[in-house]
């Protein structure tokens, strides 16, 4: 008891101030955080976009780290910075390097209608946040890591929270297994095509076993729209994806390149 | 995540050395002193490792290696660092140029961040004030370590995006998944180690290992081995197999499979670019090797039996070469791994790392905990060894009477060949008899003796 008087004594002396390093800490990485999050909206590019996240998920795992939660902000950035963005970019890869937002609004006043509600849910989370907290009793972080910051949060989470704890887990399993569910496709036994099947297909009639040729050493294009060029330097219309429409080639494309007399 | 340590907390073994509370009072110019010297250390590590490594694969495959510079070829990779340097800097055309001079700064500012919680040795005297061997040390280190390797695998990724070019764009997809799906395995191998330890500080996890804790089992006592790598073998095996997986090491280097994907990320970066590439990723294999020796084999420690003939062992600068000597054992498997192991298919890795590391993970932690609880019971031995004895014998009933998918019995061959579908791949006859190759006989037939002249080598 005497211990956890002194402990609160010792922390209410401590509130009002701020250490040195902390204060710098802040003034250098709030900027970068709120510029790395209008960066995210402004950004046309999809991986640039996601990269401005990045930054400002980085400076929160380090305002953890500053205000006393080690663990939080460690794990901030290993599981939020580390995988889940991770994640993120790696579909944006797929969807191509020069895939950039188009800036025409589909809808008129979207843009404006848009910032009016985001400022809007941003003070009311703000006023609602303040006024739940305005009378709150403040322990201390001194208090709460105590034993250590790790151990603090493992005994909350294992006791105190830990129904909440199961709850959170049991639908994230949910979650996760009702994505699997959805992305799953049974095959059915009589769809799988054996490797004989496969091979026959291959060499039937009117298939050609090899690759595609390319552009061939005679094009004078190495455009996908323009045909390869047999030895004999005649186009091959097979080198042609049928879906591609087809197209007027100039005189230059259809030249042979010199390649006699060097 | 579950990273909250069960178990109890680990006894200071009060042989003075160094613990969290120690760290952050040097003055700033020793501090200044650790961090060039630890840049130092992985520098001259990185540049020892690439030799080390052409030495050692060279040897395996009967041959010498470099040879030329410097006594035993040691100033070979000084030499093609410093011709890197000097070499065109090329900027692809279609490279997003920001992004791509960012990726290698990335990857190298990472490698060189996670080793800052290394712990060298004890303390020691730097120039009249005592200070730990160990640049800075916090109460979650190793999770600074899995945090940096994850924000490494940014450069990887955005070098591999950036080149604007396939086989690199191929190389960073493979290793983002890659990356991911190894970390889950390599921090699940970590817990164990906490449990154990009580502490994520790895100067603690050091110090937890200095002494076996004595064990009380069913009547017999024993000192448990002092080092995690028996304690938690399992741990151990799953940490050793994802560290070769996180740092794109051959079997399991398929970001950069040469002979699939040309360089992997790094296809189209050159000179000082390519450089910290290739720095990152020797740093890295430093990396794992360092926190191996601190989480599995004593840290610093000599072996335990070393101390009874030569007491001072574990003191002063000593450890530092310990450390170092674990270091280079561990990258040794690493470089042996390399010349032995082909590389593993995509798919296969990956069930490799999803389905087996990461379930036999899973349940050697919650057998560890069971262990953990049961050695906090207060309990007479007997009942300990019931507790114990009862569910191991249900689960192994359990594994002996779980229903058995039936196997059909083999056909006969004539059957199967039968059984086959049309157009199959004509088969030789049965009972087809090989007939003895005409060379056997010469082969087995004795050498004519050359007469040894010296004109043969005049010659040519």
């Amino acid at each position: 008891m005497t211990l956890s008087t002194q402990v609160l004594a010792a922390a209410a002396e401590t509130a009002g101030q701020v250490s040195g390093g902390e204060k710098w800490t802040f003034f250098l990485l709030a900027p970068l955080a709120v510029i790395g999050a209008l960066g995210m909206v402004i950004a046309r590019n999809a991986v640039h976009s996601a990269l401005w996240l990045v930054l400002t998920m980085l400076s929160f795992g380090v305002f953890f780290i500053v205000q006393g939660g080690p663990f939080i902000g460690m794990v901030q950035i290993i599981v939020y910075t580390g995988a889940i963005m991770m994640l993120f970019l790696f579909v944006l890869m797929l969807v191509g390097r020069d895939a950039s937002d188009s800036v025409i609004e589909t809808l008129r006043g979207q843009k404006v209608v848009a910032v009016l509600l985001g400022l809007g849910l941003a003070g009311l989370l703000g006023t609602g946040v303040h006024q739940a907290t305005r009378n709150m009793p403040v322990a201390g972080l001194d208090l709460a890591n105590a034993n250590g910051n790790v151990q603090g949060i493992a005994s909350l989470l294992f006791t105190k929270y830990i129904w909440i704890f199961e709850v959170t887990s049991a639908l994230l399993i949910t979650a996760a297994v009702g994505a699997m569910l959805l992305a799953h496709r049974e095959r059915a036994k009589g769809e799988r095509v054996g490797q004989v099947a496969q091979m026959r297909a291959r060499f039937e009639p009117g298939n050609y076993p090899g690759p595609k040729p390319g552009p061939g050493v005679f094009a004078n294009s190495t455009s996908v729209a323009t045909p390869a060029k047999l030895p004999d330097g005649t186009p091959a219309e097979r080198s042609i994806s049928p879906i591609l429409p087809t197209r007027e080639l100039t005189s230059a494309e259809i030249a042979n390149k010199h390649t006699e007399g060097k | 995540m579950i990273l909250a340590p069960i178990g109890f907390l680990a006894e200071d073994p009060a042989t003075g050395d160094p613990t969290l509370v120690d760290f952050g009072h040097d003055p700033w110019w020793i501090v200044l002193i650790k961090v060039v010297g630890v840049f130092v250390f992985l520098v001259v590590m990185t540049l020892f490792t690439i030799w080390y490594e052409r030495r050692v694969v060279a040897r395996m495959q009967v041959r010498p290696g470099p040879n030329r510079h410097g006594p035993f070829g040691l100033l070979q990779s000084l030499a093609d660092g410093l011709k890197l340097a000097f070499k065109e800097d090329i900027m692809p055309l279609k490279a997003d140029k920001a992004v791509f001079f960012l990726a290698p700064v990335i990857s190298t500012v990472c490698a060189f961040t996670a080793f800052s919680i290394m712990p060298f040795g004890p303390f020691v005297s730097m120039f009249g004030t005592r200070t730990p061997l160990q640049l800075t040390d916090i109460s979650v280190a190793v999770l600074l370590v899995l945090a940096c390797s994850g924000m490494g695998i940014y450069g990887i990724v955005l070098g591999g995006w950036a080149s604007g070019s396939t086989y690199p764009l191929l190389g960073g997809l493979r290793s983002s998944a890659q990356l991911i799906s190894y970390e889950v395995a390599m921090g699940l191998s970590f817990v164990a180690v906490f449990m154990t330890a009580g502490t994520m500080s790895t100067s603690e996890i050091v110090n937890a290992q200095a002494q076996g804790a004595p064990v009380n089992l069913g009547g017999f006592e024993f000192t448990a081995p002092s080092w995690f790598f028996l304690l938690l073998l399992p741990s151990f095996v799953i940490y050793a197999i994802s560290a070769v997986g996180e740092t794109n090491r051959a079997p399991f280097d398929l970001p950069e499979a040469e002979s699939e994907l040309v360089g992997g990320f790094h296809t189209e970066y050159s000179s000082l670019k390519f450089a910290l590439f290739f720095l990152a990723e020797y740093i890295n294999m430093v990396t794992v090797s360092g926190l191996c020796a601190t989480l599995f084999l004593g840290g610093w420690r000599a072996p335990t039996s070393f101390e009874s003939f030569w007491p001072g062992i574990n003191s002063g600068w000593w450890p530092l070469l310990w450390f170092t000597i674990k270091v280079l054992l561990l990258l040794f498997v690493f470089i042996w791994l390399r010349g032995t192991l082909p590389r593993l298919r995509y798919d296969q890795f990956m069930r490799f790392g999803w389905k087996v590391l990461i379930p036999v993970n899973l349940v050697w932690i919650l057998a560890l905990a069971f262990i953990k609880t049961m050695q906090k019971q207060q309990m007479d031995g007997w009942t300990k060894v019931w507790f114990v004895a009862v569910p191991l014998v249900v689960i192994l009933l359990l594994a002996l009477l779980w229903p058995q998918k039936r196997e059909e019995p083999a056909l006969p061959v004539e059957e199967q060949v039968a059984r086959r579908p049309e157009g199959s791949f004509p088969l030789p006859p049965i009972d087809l008899q090989v007939p003895v190759s005409p060379r056997a006989n010469r082969l087995t037939a004795e050498r004519e003796t050359v007469p040894a002249t010296d004109d043969v080598y005049k010659e040519v």
